[in-house]
């Protein structure tokens, strides 16, 4: 049962082929059984899932049941569960139980989805290996000595690992795509605004938006429609008319103007990869699809701008984590000053305390112009970049990352050769635009991502195009673990 | 040398929002500590701020009553500091592009003169919660009720002169904002707090001296000392060869002087940057236009309307309406007696007196307009006597009761039988031999001064209630039959 698809899943259960209860307990007995070689989970939530899938399966007897009734998946734990732990992988929120559901829990609650529990990931999402963790890395199901991307590790090896059919993701610089891309799995990014950031911890709130991470693009596609939606809790929502992202998925591709932008193709990116995504593009020309060379200029500048306006925003998003509230208290503080400095300092991890103190910087008196305001600036300029792409064509292909999944340990104690991992995925967050991540193919039996990025609330489009692929390839179904 | 004081205010006034200026909870004073905080304010992880549109209604009125620049785009900023009352580590105020723009206002003297000060700007920010450092042993205590309530600050340009002229802007403001009913202006509970920027430089002088920081005075009347003893204390340094440091300081009541707080050395850098959890805010005309004709009749407006409608002097309308409480009092009284003259004595005397002995506001007036007009109506027409019109008054301060019940409760109607008079008069001239002979021997110009004696007499047999003017007129013409 743990290798069906959120589509055969809803399928099965309105056809009694098995039950919300049966697939549930399958799932929840599996990650006991498998998850710590993972590591993917830092909690399950088997209580919770079990009375979760017990009242969809009366709901499904009843003949009343919403889109995602019965369907297990699982939420980063980055996103607030009620009830739940929510540990953002920190010590920080290690005994963190929020009293609320984010609002794309509550959205997945309503639409019947059962929660198996919160996925691991780097601390408070920044990083790309799922090293960060406070509760030990992550590990990829195609390969346990390398990583599986980050930041939402956790979330793409347990649907990996076949532990869940999908589960919840933020990205705010590639979070969903490039562990996507390094496991093998369909990732998400929303157009910034389309789901509610109501209840997901912030990193950097003009950059963070969450998505699914599924096996298929069709699955993306069902959780989307149930995300996705204005929400008056969350003064950045756009207030766009609820959608049923599953509708149009068949449209053909014929007459599909695809950019190639050539600044994706340059140095450091692995040659193996280029080929994957090459043989990629040849299989959208059978479709129908015209291709062409684009210019993104200012991609190079996208890595700097990025690691000033996200860490900026981190420094003071983070400040209320000051171990007065809630979260971690450092014993016996001598005064206020103690009392701040050691919760801080013990309570955060080095990647996290890295970027407090860069934002920081960023924003002091003297440095401000020269780095926040220039990095505006450049992102101005990165939007109007794809502004001026989106004129030409209708959307753009490329490699999600430019090497597969590195070795555990190599990158973390070099932090820009980590940064550098999101190379193709931060512009996007930039300019707010939808970017997904589809599998392609392998090299050296490590999966390769195809980045497919659309214009403003292209959402429907480029799953559709996902889609599409997926029905004449079979890379997102092979598996890394045996079936 | 004789020396010139520079005096620049910056208020801050609760706006009276029925919720806070980011979150749902409620801004009622005095609940129980900490009842009144909801999760946004308690800085929960995940939790976002949304804008409050009725503080931004209160802002533009403001705007409009001040003939001020509307800032059709105005954006939150954060401004970030740790302290304990603090719970996101930053406070959202508004910073280079604030919701209210330069403007001015004429301000009123004791003199009779007035002044125009100059508005700097006026901006949308959150308050703080309070750290509370009694009754916790040695511990301090959070209440977050306060937290993320509206604040408007009002920022003037150094353009007071004396104390005097600080505390008639200070009073400008709280009628201006109690008019618009955008606050309840009520400085005891922390509504109207002020921070006052104090300077002095020799007479003649263009170049501003080194300023000081008052901070946190909360009464017109420690505005006026606290910048009185500040003057004084920069004046004696300067005069003793002494410099001022730039720095803030807080008023000492008891001690009638001012301390050092902190010095400029020691502050903060903020690092504001715009929040990007809001965006930037977007006025359109019609919006501003409708609330410009929501706007009430404001002071200046209805001081002119005082001064031609009820003949008053300056000093009288400027006096009624300084509140707008006591000017609708007033009118409501005119409007049942038609008598604005003993109105006005009536209102600026004795409701004036009985409210400042009761410690209370025009709105709690034991006596309501009504009653006061019906006492009026009496006194216009003769029916009482002043002396007797106040005892009036005084019963009306205990029951709900109008004058002509009171009157005929108590039998208070003034003695104008001029038969009745004339006899009392008789009696008295009779049983009171030698007072007669003296008065028949005294100089002209001492008699009327000894009638007195005769006056007091009969006041006394008719208990206060013969007619003053008729018993007079009658006294004489007996007495001066007899010489």
């Amino acid at each position: 049962m743990h290798q069906l698809t959120i589509a055969e899943i809803i399928l099965g259960l309105r056809r009694k082929a098995f039950s919300s209860t049966e697939l549930t307990r399958h799932l929840l007995d599996r990650i006991q059984q498998l998850d710590s070689g993972f590591n993917s989970f830092i909690t399950v939530t088997e209580e919770l899932a079990l009375a979760q899938a017990k009242a969809a399966d009366q709901r499904l007897a009843s003949g009343e049941a919403p889109a995602l009734c019965g369907v297990p998946i699982a939420h980063k734990d980055i996103i607030c569960t009620s009830g739940v732990r929510t540990s953002c992988a920190s010590k920080m929120l290690d005994n963190f139980v929020p009293p609320y559901n984010a609002t794309i829990v509550e959205n997945l609650n309503a639409a019947g989805a059962v929660t198996l529990g919160k996925t691991n990931m780097d601390e408070f999402a920044m990083g790309s290996s799922s090293e960060s963790s406070y509760y030990g890395p992550v590990k990829n199901p195609w390969n346990t000595s390398c990583v599986p991307g980050g930041s939402s590790g956790g979330s793409a090896a347990a649907v990996a690992a076949l532990l869940a059919p999908a589960s919840t993701a933020t990205d705010t610089g590639g979070s969903i795509r490039q562990p996507a891309a390094l496991t093998n799995t369909t990732g998400l990014k929303p157009t910034y605004g389309r789901v509610s950031r109501w209840g997901i911890v912030a990193y950097a709130s003009s950059l963070d938006q969450a998505g699914p991470i599924a096996r298929t693009a069709e699955d993306a596609a069902y959780l989307l429609s149930a995300m996705a939606g204005y929400d008056p809790k969350d003064a950045t929502s756009l207030n766009r008319p609820q959608t049923d992202f599953g509708k149009g998925l068949n449209k053909a591709l014929t007459g599909l103007k695809i950019g190639i932008p050539t600044e994706y193709f340059g140095e450091g990116l692995n040659p193996g990869i280029a080929d994957r995504i090459q043989e990629a593009l040849r299989e959208y020309e059978q479709l129908g699809a015209q291709l062409q060379d684009i210019s993104l200029p200012h991609s190079k500048l996208a890595i700097p701008a990025y690691y000033v306006i996200a860490p900026a925003e981190a420094s003071a998003n983070l400040s209320r984590f000051d171990g007065i509230r809630y979260g971690y208290r450092c014993q016996a503080p001598e005064d206020l000053r103690d009392l701040y400095r050691r919760s801080r300092g013990e309570g955060f991890g080095e990647e996290v305390q890295r970027r407090i103190l860069v934002g920081t910087y960023a924003l002091s008196a003297g440095y401000y112009d020269a780095y926040y305001n220039k990095a505006q600036q450049v992102r101005r300029l990165i939007k109007q970049d794809f502004a001026s792409a989106f004129e030409q064509v209708d959307v753009i292909m490329g490699p999600t990352t430019p090497s597969p999944a590195f070795k555990l340990g190599t990158k973390s104690a070099d932090p820009v050769a980590m940064y550098l991992e999101d190379i193709y995925t931060i512009a996007t967050n930039l300019a707010g635009l939808p970017g997904m991540s589809i599998p392609c193919g392998l090299v050296d039996n490590l999966p390769v991502g195809l980045q497919i990025t659309g214009n403003y609330l292209d959402e429907a489009r480029i799953l559709n195009i996902a889609h599409r692929y997926q029905q004449v390839t079979n890379w997102h179904t092979a598996s890394a673990v045996a079936v | 040398m004789e020396w010139e004081v520079v005096i620049g205010l910056e208020v801050h006034v609760q706006l009276s929002t029925k919720s806070k200026l980011f979150s749902g909870a409620s801004t009622r004073f005095g609940a129980e500590p900490n009842t009144q905080a909801c999760a946004v304010d308690l800085a929960m992880p995940g939790t976002l701020p949304v804008p409050n549109e009725e503080a931004f209604r209160c802002a533009v009125l403001f705007a409009l009553a001040m003939n001020a620049h509307i800032g059709k785009r105005s954006v939150f900023e954060r401004k970030n500091y740790f302290y304990p009352d603090l719970p996101k580590g930053y406070q959202t105020t508004q910073l280079d592009q604030p919701i209210v723009g330069a403007g001015e206002v004429e301000i009123y003297l004791a003199d009779g003169s007035n002044k125009t000060v100059r508005l700097h700007h006026a901006h949308l920010e959150e308050d703080a919660g309070k750290s509370l450092h009694e009754d916790f042993h040695g511990m301090s205590g959070i209440d977050l009720n306060r937290a993320g309530t509206p604040l408007l600050e009002i920022v003037s340009e150094p353009d007071m002169r004396s104390a005097a002229e600080a505390v008639a802007f200070l009073k400008k403001i709280h009628s201006i904002v109690t008019y618009l009913d955008i606050s309840d202006g009520d400085m005891s509970q922390g509504s109207m707090r002020c921070d006052a920027n104090v300077s002095v430089r020799p007479k003649g002088e263009a170049k501003l001296g080194t300023r000081t920081e008052l901070k946190n005075i909360n009464s017109f009347r420690f505005v006026e000392r606290a910048i009185k003893a500040e003057a004084g204390r920069q004046i004696d340094a300067l005069e003793d060869g002494g410099n001022i440091v730039q720095e803030t300081r807080l008023y000492d009541v008891d001690k009638d002087e001012t301390r050092s707080l902190r010095s400029k050395e020691a502050a903060n850098d903020y690092r504001y940057f715009p929040c990007p959890d809001l965006l930037p805010v977007v006025l359109s005309n019609d919006y501003i236009e409708q609330l410009r004709h929501q706007l009430p009749e404001l002071p200046d407006a209805k001081t002119a309307r005082f001064r031609s409608e009820y003949s008053l002097s300056a000093y009288d309308a400027n006096l009624l309406t300084q509140e707008r409480a006591t000017a609708d009092y007033f009118e409501t009284v005119c409007r049942v007696c038609n008598a604005p003259k003993l109105a006005v004595n009536w209102v600026t005397g004795e409701i004036s007196a009985l409210l400042k002995r009761r410690e209370i506001t025009i709105s709690q007036s034991p006596v309501s307009p009504e009653q006061l007009a019906s006492l009026i109506v009496r006194i216009k027409d003769n029916t009482l006597s002043s002396k007797i019109a106040k005892r009036v008054f005084d019963a009306m301060t205990k029951s709900a009761d109008m004058a002509d019940d009171i009157i005929q409760k108590h039998g208070y109607i003034q003695l104008s039988d001029s038969r009745v008079i004339e006899k009392m008069v008789d009696e008295v001239i009779a049983t009171n031999s030698s007072q007669v002979e003296n008065y028949r021997k005294a100089d002209e110009a001492k008699r009327p001064r000894m009638m007195g004696y005769f006056v007091g007499r009969i006041m006394k047999a008719s208990s206060g209630q013969a007619n003053p003017k008729l018993l007079n007129k009658i006294l004489k013409e007996k007495l001066d039959a007899l010489l």
